[in-house]
């Protein structure tokens, strides 16, 4: 969407900027790598002479539980990814597609939701789930966050907008509702699946106030509430230590969006979130 | 939001609408809608103790809240965060989004360097920070120093430690909204911005008047998130200031969190859990009635 | 019949009989601990366990690393909440009266029985055992305890002329040094500062370091009043704030707890009040050769105790509990309190660890963790009321306000004093 006559001094200027922003956003990054890769005692100065190490690497790796902190923030990932799509594409397919008594009132009951997210309600929420025994699971963790507001509200514009004659299409075809679902309506909503799959992912990965309250063990412990018990002593903070778990713990992530940025853009873009 | 071909809804009971949707309302209900009532209802009743049940005591809870100076500063703080947070990372993000929109050298780089922040946990990303503020040897003080400044003791004196978690959390956010309004960007129809260059309109003027009314729909999703976050977002200051120095970043679900798991007055927690939802949800309905008159929908 | 019965019979006295003859199953204990100081301590404490379970072949010890002081003591409330806490957890020693509070910790009197367990419960150094105990019973066994001291810079001594072997004695000449030892360079900009004491998390802490020499007290022995706002402590906070805003040898603002020690060791400052927990981090990264001295004194000398002590829960079986206590005995006893000591840097709560070889040796090749026992006559326990984190955070906030320049150290610590009565007004009897 570039207008014609822009000048050529404009667009050096933009691209000066642009890239300014970038350095200036990409800075504190930059300093914890910087910190990571060397010793403790050159992590705070810039000596460009100062040797590379791994060491903190090796390190951290070591003194903390770190893989089994990734074995359990992918399964719950996995796990809160799996049901919100499976109840969301249910619900969403009936708000989008049926009539029921009390239809409306219970989609604006789910865009309340939108509003109240399950972090104010730490308290009840442990409550309940101390009740239920199931304090210190994963499934624990992932549990509030199964019914999704968005999710809901995601699926239920994409459905929508599938024009109805693929559902009259498949009727024909002697195709059930679900079935209808399952062969129409879910295919043509693949790249809403992959937008809503990467927000999620990205907010599970990164949840931090809850999973801490609800864990107690090492057994179910996510990477984020793993890498603040690490990185927490009461005496003597050792940044390049942190700085190495951090950028370890963070690493997947990054490196995932490394490889799949164009396809994560894109996905945003088909999707049409507006 | 009339369905014109009501045929596919006639043929299904209508109870099949409900069963589709009751495994997520179920969900909802339980960890929703049942814990914002039973916080009102804890709200109303004294904290337990060794020896000591849980007894009503009415609204004692909120008059003790409305006595609390420690909850009028969360809420001033919250509102000054909100405020600091929300144009400015929108304001960043809009314009991270035009840079990017357009053929740029390296373009793929710096669209990734916007948006990193995102990627990492606030957890990761605090720690970072508190290395970045340190006073004596952190990377701040060293770029100010190097620029002329005076250094400062940024998360430890009041005036600056609230600016500088704020500042954490631009970072952080704006890169995620660039990513709708780049989206949006896309999804705008060329003639339009043609059209505009046959007229001869400056760039200034196409943005307000085209491009921004046209990307209000983004706006006002991505105002949704922002405003929910500003309210959500205590990770950061977990890890790097725990509320003070004296209170001067103390915000109120972090001091929802404190009284509830560290005090352990969880009735004292609930009063203010309330007042976080009431300001959640008046919030809300603010947001959709006044922004949906103004949107422009294709 | 008869005959199935009878063989029936044989056949389950038979299984009695192996049955009672296979080893009883393991007792599990859970043991939440902290990381308070940075270094390997996961494998010690793991190596610990270990140790500990090949002595004690029916008991099974499984322990979890839970963070910081404040973390692990959340951590531990949370899981007592929810009816599965742990059955042993370190946690701050001051933290005693919060946990008998919640119901949730046994005295350690109840289990002592035997006269080798009356001689272990009384080997520790009375100064330790202060904040541990309550109406007359031990419900917090010290473990890995601390006190503050002064550390300093003998190189930075010499540079600005001062005697590298002789630390400030008392306040004046903490000044007078700090003074000499604040390095400014050409444009005004201090490149190394006098002093450094930290008002980040737990400045409680570091208050008493002052209060303490200036014998003023800030609670009474029951927990249930405070004295924040008395003549001593005044002017001890007073004190702490000239430091940075009058005399100038502390940087202004918040001292961040973490940090201090790094900058410590980085040069940037040239003397630091800091915890005995540091010693080994202060030991191995500081490039210069440095001291460890009591606290400046002034009408007396003497800091408050600190660091953790090891506790029993109270929601475990009658097994569980036994086995708990066999666990904190051992893990207090002199071997393992001087091993602990040696590896961490904490002080080694007992005199008898002191009496062994090895605690001699390491005294004798590494002075300055003497300096800590020297201290220990003249410590006193530290902050702890009912409600203690409400009353903590009330007095800190003060502290807060004072470092800061917010308000003036009387008006914090009047300001305090209320918001504390107002707290423990249910709790005077």
């Amino acid at each position: 969407m570039t207008v014609a006559h822009d000048s050529r001094a404009q667009r050096a200027l933009e691209t000066v900027a642009a890239w300014l922003l970038a350095v200036l956003w990409a800075l504190p990054l930059l300093y914890a790598a910087w910190a990571a890769f060397h010793d403790s005692g050159d992590s705070a100065r810039f000596d460009l002479a100062a040797p590379l190490t791994w060491k903190n690497f090796v390190y951290v790796w070591g003194a903390a539980p770190f893989p089994t902190y990734f074995l359990n923030t992918f399964l719950l990932v996995t796990l809160i990814i799996v049901v919100q799509f499976t109840l969301s594409t249910l619900a969403g397919y009936a708000f989008a597609r049926f009539r029921f008594p009390g239809r409306d009132l219970m989609f604006v009951l789910v865009l309340l939701q939108l509003m109240i997210m399950p972090d104010v309600l730490i308290v009840e929420n442990y409550r309940t789930l101390n009740a239920m025994g199931l304090i210190d699971t994963i499934v624990a963790i992932g549990m509030p966050y199964f019914g999704s507001a968005f999710g809901i509200f995601l699926m239920r514009q994409t459905f929508k907008a599938i024009p109805r004659e693929l559902d009259d299409a498949a009727r024909i075809e002697g195709a059930g509702s679900l079935l209808t679902l399952w062969k129409v309506y879910v295919p043509l909503a693949k790249p809403v699946y992959l937008a809503y799959g990467l927000v999620s992912v990205s907010y599970h990965w990164n949840n931090f106030l809850w999973p801490l309250i609800v864990t107690n063990s090492v057994s179910s412990r996510p990477l984020t509430v793993g890498l603040q018990i690490f990185s927490s002593g009461d005496q003597g903070i050792d940044w390049s230590i942190i700085t190495a778990a951090t950028l370890l713990s963070a690493g997947p992530l990054l490196v995932a969006f490394l490889l799949f940025q164009r396809q994560f853009v894109q996905s945003f873009l088909r999707a049409g979130i507006r | 939001m009339n369905d014109r071909n009501a045929a596919n809804d006639d043929l299904a009971s209508p109870w099949v609408g409900w069963g589709l949707f009751l495994p997520a309302a179920a969900f909802l209900a339980v960890f929703t809608y049942y814990p914002a009532l039973a916080t009102l209802y804890h709200s109303f009743f004294s904290n337990e103790k060794a020896g000591r049940p849980a007894r009503f005591v009415g609204l004692d809870n909120y008059a003790a809240m409305i006595d609390d100076p420690i909850f009028w500063q969360a809420l001033k703080n919250n509102g000054w965060f909100a405020l600091g947070t929300i144009p400015a990372s929108i304001a960043l993000a809009i314009v991270m989004a035009l840079l990017v929109n357009r053929a740029l050298p390296g373009r793929a780089l710096v669209r990734m360097s916007y948006f990193a922040p995102t990627i990492l946990a606030m957890v990761a990303v605090a720690n970072i920070w508190l290395f970045i503020f340190a006073p004596q040897i952190g990377l701040m003080n060293q770029i100010v120093g190097a620029l002329g400044g005076m250094p400062h003791n940024w998360l430890g004196q009041p005036d600056t430690a609230l600016a500088s978690v704020t500042a954490v959390a631009i970072w952080k956010e704006a890169g995620f909204f660039m990513i709708f309004y780049l989206a949006a960007l896309q999804n705008m129809p060329a003639n339009l911005a043609e059209a505009a260059a046959i007229e001869g309109a400056s760039r200034w003027y196409y943005f307000w008047k085209v491009t921004f009314p046209l990307l209000m729909p983004t706006t006002l999703f991505v105002l949704v998130n922002a405003v929910v976050n500003a309210f959500r977002m205590v990770d950061h200051i977990i890890i790097m200031t725990k509320g003070g120095p004296d209170n001067a970043t103390m915000l109120l679900l972090y001091y929802v969190y404190e009284t509830g798991f560290k005090y352990w007055d969880t009735t004292y927690a609930a009063a203010m859990s309330m007042v976080l939802l009431v300001i959640l949800a008046v919030v809300a309905v603010g947001q959709f009635v006044i922004l949906d008159r103004r949107t422009h929908y294709r | 019949m008869k005959r199935t019965f009878r063989s029936l019979m044989i056949a389950a006295t038979a299984v009695a009989a192996v049955a009672a003859a296979l080893p009883a199953r393991a007792v599990e204990i859970s043991f939440y601990y902290p990381v308070a100081v940075s270094g390997p301590l996961t494998k010690i404490i793991e190596g610990l366990a270990a140790d500990f379970e090949k002595a004690n072949p029916d008991i099974k010890v499984k322990p979890v690393y839970s963070g910081n002081y404040g973390e692990t003591l959340a951590k531990a409330l949370t899981a007592n909440k929810s009816g599965q806490p742990p059955q042993v957890a370190v946690l701050v020693a001051s933290d005693a009266l919060t946990l008998i509070d919640e119901d949730a910790v046994v005295a350690v009197d109840d289990f002592v029985k035997t006269p080798s367990d009356k001689a272990w419960l009384s080997g520790f150094f009375p100064a330790f055992m202060m904040n541990g105990r309550y109406e007359g019973k031990t419900y917090g066994v010290p473990f890995q305890r601390s006190t503050q001291v002064l550390y300093w810079n003998k190189a930075a001594f010499r540079d600005a002329g001062l005697d590298p072997s002789k630390p400030p004695q008392n306040w004046e000449e903490l000044v007078e040094f700090g003074k000499k030892l604040t390095v400014r360079d050409a444009s005004g900009q201090v490149t190394r500062w006098g002093l450094l004491v930290p008002s980040g998390v737990t400045s409680h802490w570091f208050l008493q370091g002052f209060t303490t020499p200036n014998k003023a007290v800030l609670t009474n022995e029951a927990g249930t009043e405070t004295f924040l706002a008395g003549a001593g402590v005044v002017e001890s906070l007073q004190y702490w704030v000239d430091l940075s805003r009058k005399h100038k040898v502390m940087p202004e603002g918040i001292i961040d707890t973490g940090t201090a020690p790094k900058e410590f060791i980085e040069g940037r400052a040239a003397m630091m009040h800091h915890s005995t927990g540091n010693l080994t981090n202060v030991k191995n990264n500081a490039k210069f050769e440095f001291g460890v001295a009591m606290l400046p004194a002034r009408k007396g000398r003497g800091s408050a105790t600190g660091g953790g002590s090891i506790y029993i829960f109270k929601k475990s079986s009658p097994e569980q509990r036994e086995a708990a206590f066999k666990f904190v005995k051992w893990m207090t006893s002199a071997e393992q309190a001087a091993r602990w000591s040696i590896e961490t840097g904490y002080v080694a709560p007992r005199q008898d660890a002191w009496d062994l070889p090895v605690m001699k040796k390491y005294a004798q090749d590494f002075p300055p963790a003497a300096v800590a026992l020297e201290q220990l006559p003249f410590c006193v326990a530290e902050f702890s009321t009912h409600d203690g984190p409400r009353t903590t955070k009330a007095l800190e906030d003060a502290i807060e306000a004072a470092i800061t320049g917010n308000k003036t150290p009387q008006k914090a610590l009047t300001d305090a004093q209320a918001e504390a009565t107002r707290i423990l007004r249910t709790w005077k009897k």
